[in-house]
């Protein structure tokens, strides 16, 4: 109810307008008094996303399935790639499932805010807000994505294991990472559009830098196992193949690299758009 | 505690559009030349004596200079100037959309701005998704839109298409809608841009009347405009910009008639009383000009499609002189569109005698370009010799607006940009000479 009508005194809020400099604080206040907004935006994007598609919203279904189809035929039938003991079609389905959710993730976080380049123009809100509802609105196509996986594992009747229960935190950190590397770009592509054709290399190159297509097994050297686990994707990919498939891929002390890495990438991302967010509304 | 709302001290704001940056945004590549050149480039002006330092090399732009005012609690203030005289950017920096270079302002009080209708629409949502969002994007809460989604929907009178995509729908309608989910803010400070000059005549009637409201219920209001008929019907003090500085400010009869005499504010009347001031010659005086619609209302604003009557008033105090009005039209960007002389056949050759006359030079719609028009008045004594008797330089001014409710302009069924200083509308032939 609006304050004015009820008539009530209150706490004004008060608003102070002056140049910055240098770093900012994240003011996740604020962002937390904009939840709504970031539910409409989120709600927005999923809303639109497969408007005027014949297909619709099996589109989040298709994408990882046909890229599965086609590993499948290439990794696994042609190259005979290793799979840990499970069918190849479910092994590189079960990584493409949260794979699929982190590239489309990125790929549109990093547009969100050159996308949205009339909103920044024009209103105020935490400008966050933007590249975190582009993340967010993937959950749901994870979700579908995620259902054919366990239509898939009856079909090849493999039970789920008991770690299942460690899959949302393995889900978190690939929305940790997400965000990260989302916030860096976004606001990176405000000033420098080479990001848009940045974009779709870092998404190659991280995809074979990722368990998806072989197992992580196959690099046996401790160091660079260490090295290997600085890219949080590979606990995320690992992790949901050992919860699910029971593969014997217990995310170990790796797993603790990855986290670290996806938090700092996330808390300097957020730090890095603070910085840049002031001239986001002049230069975009 | 001061009962003052919003306190503005010192605000300035410069851009950089200096070589550096030409372009708002560089890529990479540029960045990169640009940081192995310019040392280069700087001896070399440093050795010829050019530039002293960094700043010689990035141009700035000052759209903003030490600006300060305060506004009282359920004020409405009106802002006025020129194109860049810098109250987009005022409204920018309050809004909190981009930051001031220096200076501060603090604002007491839920800030609800609004510098464009529509913000956020999205064309493949339904009426009633769009208004959900764009209330989000305008910060109102679920709950503020649930309780007022049917006044929303009255005021928009778009009801019967409320679950139909935005994009099937024609830009009057979305702009009601847009237009209605706004008018339902509700916060303490209200900062509009000038978005009232949507719709036809009678929705805008019905927003500025939704604006007084809005400032009778002791909300306070920050509202920039051309139209100074709605400035001064709604405001009691208005601002006026000139090139980024603040040069006037007090009572808005005061400062509107000010920024007339300087030009470039919307008036659809002037009349002359004879004292000092008075366009006059040495046998005519002008009393007043006038625009007029077709229905002989006096209007600052005219549909595309309408012409408008300029009505020339002026009084003839010697017989005998063959006489000429003639006006010229401007843009708002001092361009000068076309010079009209008056041809009336019976009065073209013929000595006038003394009296009163009323000349009107009718303008066809479907000739003039969207924006502002300023008017300049002359009287000219022909034969033997040509004589100007009087000169009103930018007598009156009015704006052409394309309402795009359905009627056709020249615009067709296009809604953005569309170039041009005039825009008429042409008449297209079409042969179908052969199939292939």
């Amino acid at each position: 109810m609006s304050e004015i009508e009820s008539g009530q005194p209150y706490e004004k809020p008060l608003t102070l307008i002056k140049a910055s400099k240098g770093w900012k604080s994240l003011n996740l206040g604020e962002l937390w008094e904009f939840r709504e907004l970031l539910y409409f935006f989120t709600w927005r994007d999923i809303k639109v996303r497969y408007k005027q598609t014949v297909l619709g919203a099996s589109w989040a279904i298709l994408q990882p399935f046909f890229t599965m189809v086609v590993f499948s035929i290439f990794f696994g039938k042609l190259a005979k790639m290793p799979s840990d003991g499970i069918p190849y079609p479910l092994f590189s389905y079960a990584a493409l499932v949260p794979w699929t959710f982190f590239s489309n993730g990125i790929s549109k976080g990093s547009n969100s805010l050159v996308g949205g380049s009339n909103l920044l123009k024009k209103i105020y809100f935490p400008r966050m807000a933007l590249p975190i509802s582009s993340v967010l609105g993937g959950v749901v196509d994870f979700v579908l994505a995620f259902a054919v996986l366990i239509l898939m594992m009856i079909y090849y009747d493999i039970m789920p294991t008991i770690n299942i229960v460690w899959l949302p935190l393995l889900l978190v950190l690939a929305l940790v990472s997400c965000l990260g590397v989302s916030l860096w770009l976004s606001a990176m592509n405000v000033q420098f559009r080479d990001v848009r054709y940045v974009v779709p290399f870092i998404v190659q190159a991280w995809l074979f830098a990722t368990p998806v297509v072989y197992p992580a097994s196959l690099i046996t050297d401790t160091f660079w196992q260490s090295v290997y686990a600085m890219n949080p994707m590979v606990g995320v990919v690992e992790g949901f193949r050992w919860a699910l498939l029971g593969t014997d891929t217990a995310p170990g002390p790796l797993i603790g690299i990855s986290s670290v890495v996806a938090i700092i990438l996330l808390v300097s991302g957020a730090f890095y758009f603070r910085r840049m967010e002031r001239t986001f509304a002049d230069v975009v | 505690m001061s009962d003052s709302v919003v306190q503005v001290e010192g605000i300035s704001k410069c851009y950089h559009i200096g070589k550096l940056q030409n372009r708002g945004h560089a890529t990479m590549g540029e960045k990169i030349t640009q940081a192995v050149i310019s040392p280069f480039r700087r001896t070399a002006q440093l050795l010829q004596g050019h530039a002293t330092g960094a700043a010689d090399l990035d141009e700035l732009f000052w759209a903003m200079q030490d600006v300060s005012f305060e506004v009282k609690q359920g004020e409405l203030v009106g802002i006025i100037g020129r194109n860049g005289a810098g109250k987009s950017t005022l409204l920018k920096i309050l809004s909190r959309i981009t930051e001031p270079s220096s200076g501060t302002a603090t604002i007491h009080g839920r800030v609800g701005s609004l510098l464009e209708v529509g913000t956020g629409f999205h064309m493949e949502l339904t009426g009633r998704e769009n208004v959900y969002l764009n209330g989000a994007i305008l910060g109102m809460t679920r709950r503020d839109i649930d309780r007022r989604f049917d006044e929303i929907v009255a005021f928009s009178e778009v009801e019967k298409f409320l679950d139909t995509p935005v994009k099937h729908y024609s830009s009057g309608m979305s702009l009601r809608l847009a237009f209605a989910v706004a008018a339902h803010l509700e916060p303490e400070v209200l900062i509009v841009d000038e978005v009232l000059a949507v719709g036809d005549a009678n929705f805008q009637r019905k927003c500025i009347n939704k604006m007084g409201e809005v400032g009778g219920e002791g909300r306070t209001v920050l509202f920039v405009s051309h139209n100074m008929a709605a400035v001064t019907r709604m405001c009691k003090r208005v601002i006026m910009l000139n090139g980024g500085r603040l040069v006037d400010d007090g009572p808005a009869h005061n400062v509107v008639a000010s920024y007339m005499s300087n030009g470039l504010g919307t008036t659809a009347e002037r009349e002359w009383d004879g004292g000092s001031g008075t366009p006059k010659g040495e046998m005519a005086t002008l009393n007043a000009v006038r625009l007029r619609t077709q229905g002989g209302k006096i209007s600052e604003t005219i549909d595309i499609i309408e012409p408008i009557g300029i009505e020339i008033e002026f009084v003839v105090e010697q017989d005998g002189r063959v006489l000429q009005p003639q006006i010229i039209i401007m843009n708002d960007e001092g361009i000068e569109l076309f010079v009209a002389v008056d041809l009336d056949p019976e009065w073209r050759k013929r000595p006038r005698p003394k009296g009163q006359y009323k000349s009107v030079a009718w303008i066809p719609g479907n000739l003039l370009t969207e924006g502002m028009c300023i008017v300049s008045i002359g009287l000219w004594a022909l034969e033997p010799t040509r004589i100007l008797q009087f000169w009103a330089n930018e007598a009156v001014a009015f704006r052409v607006i394309d309402s795009m409710d359905g009627t056709e302009s020249a615009r067709g069924d296009w809604a953005g940009d569309f170039v041009g200083l005039v825009r008429p509308k042409l008449e297209w032939e079409t042969d179908f000479v052969a199939s292939n």
